[in-house]
C-alpha cells in the first residue's frame, strides 16, 4: 500500500519539516469559557455548525413540504425514508418502531453530520472523532433500550428474558448468563461507541498522515523525493473516497444497531 | 510506526477514550437540539404529508371509481334507450302497416259497395223501364189486338190467301208504326 510505505519514509523524516498528525489535534485550544463545562474549542464548534446545517436542512425541508414533491423534497423523503423503513421499521416492525422514530431519525442524520464534517474543507474534522459526543449518543440508546425493555415487561421479567437463553441445558447457565450480561450490559454499549468514535479519529488521522505527507514530500523533502507525494497524495484521495462512505456507514450502523437492541430488549421472543 | 506515535501523543493530553466535561456538555446539547427539532417538527410534518399524499391517492381511486360506474351507468342507460327507440320504431312500422292495410281494405270495401249500388241503380232502372215498356206493351197490344181482330172480321176469314195477306200486312204495318213510334225510353 502506498499509504503504509509513505508513513514509513514520513517517521525517518519526522525529525525535520514533517508534522505527524497527533491526538493533539483532537484538544485543540479553547477559545471561549475556558475551564468552564461550556468550553469551547474548534471541535465543539464545528459539531455546532454541523447541529446548525442539518437542523436548518430538515427544518426547511420540513417547511416546505408539499403534497407534490419537488426535487429536493423528493431526495429528502428518499433519505428519510431510508431512515424510516430502511432502518427502524425493518428492524422492529412498524407499530414498535413508531415510538422509537424520533430518536432513530436524529442519531442517523445527526451522526451523518457531525461524521461529515470531517470531509468539509476548513473543517476537515469529524464531530464525532472526540469520544463526548459517541458516548453520549451512546449513553441515549443505552437507557432507551433498557428503559423500553424494563417498560415493557416489567424488570424481572425483563432481566430474565435478557440473561437466559432458552432451550439451553440448566448447567451451562452458570457460563451463560454471565456472558450474557456482559454482552448486554457491557459490550454492546462500548463497542457501540467505539465502533464510530475510531472509525472517525482513524480516518481522519490517516487523511492528515496522507496529506501532509504529500505537502511535506513536495515542499520540504530533499530532492528525488518528489515523486513520493503522488503515492502519498494517491493514497489520501482513496482515503479520503474510503471516508465517504465510511461516514454514512457508521452513521447507519449506529442507527441500526440502535434498532436492533431496542427491538431485543422489547420483543418477547429471544 | 506511527500507532506508536499516535499513542505517545495521545498521552501527553491524556486518554481520548476518557471525555472531558466540555466534551460530553457540548455533545449532548447538539444532539438535544437534533432530537427536538427531529421530534416536535421534522417528522410530524413528514408523517402529515405522507398522510395526505395518501389520502389523496386513496381519495383519487375513489374518484376514479366513481367516475367509472357513473359512466358504466350512463352506457346502460343509452343502451337501453336505444333498445326502447328500436322498439318505438318497430311498433311504428307494424302500426303504420296495420293502418295501410286498413286503408286499403276500407277502399275496397267502399268501391265494391259503389260498384254495388251502381249495379242495383242500374238494375232498378232497367227494372222500371221494363215495367213502363210492359205497361205501354200491353196497352198497345190490346189496341193492337182489337185493331187486327176488326181487320180480320172486315175480311173474308174463310179465304186463305187472303187471311195470309192481311196477316202480312198486319205485320208490315206494326214495322211501320214501330219505326215511326219507337218503343219509349229505347
Amino acid at each position: 500500500m502506498g499509504t503504509l510505505n509513505a508513513a514509513n519514509t514520513m517517521i525517518q523524516a519526522a525529525e525535520s519539516g514533517f508534522h505527524a498528525p497527533s491526538m493533539a489535534e483532537f484538544f485543540p485550544a479553547a477559545f471561549l469559557f475556558e475551564g468552564t463545562p461550556f468550553e469551547m474549542n474548534r471541535v465543539m464548534l464545528i459539531r455546532i455548525i454541523a447541529t446548525v446545517a442539518v437542523v436548518v436542512l430538515l427544518a426547511v425541508w420540513a417547511r416546505r413540504m408539499k403534497l407534490i414533491p419537488s426535487r429536493f423534497q423528493s431526495a429528502m423523503e428518499l433519505a428519510m425514508e431510508f431512515v424510516t423503513i430502511g432502518i427502524a421499521e425493518d428492524t422492529m416492525g412498524k407499530e414498535k418502531a413508531k415510538k422509537f422514530m424520533p430518536l432513530i431519525v436524529a442519531i442517523f442524520f445527526g451522526i451523518l453530520f457531525w461524521n461529515v464534517t470531517k470531509l468539509i474543507p476548513f473543517l476537515n474534522m469529524p464531530g464525532t472523532g472526540v469520544i463526548g459526543l459517541p458516548i453520549v449518543l451512546t449513553l441515549v440508546v443505552y437507557v432507551t433500550y433498557h428503559w423500553a425493555g424494563i417498560a415493557e415487561k416489567g424488570l424481572g421479567r425483563y432481566l430474565k428474558d435478557s440473561l437466559i437463553l432458552p432451550g439451553v441445558p440448566p448447567l451451562m447457565h452458570i457460563l451463560l448468563i454471565p456472558i450474557e450480561f456482559i454482552t448486554k450490559f457491557v459490550t454492546q454499549p462500548f463497542t457501540l461507541a467505539i465502533r464510530l468514535f475510531a472509525n472517525m479519529m482513524v480516518g481522519h488521522l490517516l487523511l492528515v498522515l496522507c496529506f501532509s505527507a504529500t505537502s511535506f514530500f513536495l515542499f520540504d523533502a530533499a530532492n528525488g523525493f518528489q515523486f513520493f507525494s503522488i503515492l502519498t497524495f494517491a493514497g489520501g484521495f482513496f482515503v479520503f473516497l474510503l471516508e465517504m462512505l465510511v461516514v454514512v456507514l457508521q452513521a447507519y450502523i449506529f442507527a441500526l444497531l440502535s434498532c436492533v437492541y431496542i427491538n431485543a430488549a422489547i420483543s418477547d421472543d429471544h | 510506526m506511527t500507532p506508536v506515535h499516535i499513542l505517545a501523543a495521545a498521552e501527553s493530553t491524556g486518554n481520548p477514550l476518557l471525555p472531558a466535561l466540555y466534551d460530553i456538555v457540548w455533545s449532548a446539547v447538539c444532539l438535544l437540539i437534533v432530537f427536538l427539532v427531529v421530534w416536535k417538527y421534522v417528522l410530524p410534518a413528514f408523517n402529515k404529508t405522507l398522510d395526505e399524499r395518501a389520502e389523496r391517492i386513496q381519495g383519487g381511486i375513489e374518484k376514479a371509481e366513481k367516475v367509472q360506474a357513473e359512466a358504466d351507468a350512463a352506457l346502460a342507460e343509452y343502451q337501453k334507450q336505444l333498445a326502447d327507440g328500436r322498439a318505438e320504431a318497430a311498433r311504428l312500422r307494424a302500426e303504420a302497416q296495420e293502418e295501410g292495410a286498413q286503408i286499403i281494405a276500407d277502399m275496397k270495401a267502399q268501391a265494391h259497395s259503389e260498384a254495388d249500388r251502381i249495379i242495383a241503380s242500374a238494375q232498378s232502372q232497367i227494372e222500371a223501364e221494363r215495367q213502363a215498356a210492359m205497361v205501354q206493351l200491353r196497352s198497345e197490344v190490346g189496341t193492337l189486338a182489337t185493331d187486327l181482330a176488326s181487320r180480320i172480321v172486315g175480311e173474308s176469314l174463310s179465304d186463305d190467301q187472303r187471311a195470309a195477306n192481311v196477316v202480312d200486312r198486319f205485320i208490315s204495318d206494326l214495322e211501320s208504326q214501330s219505326s215511326a213510334q219507337p218503343v219509349k225510353g229505347a
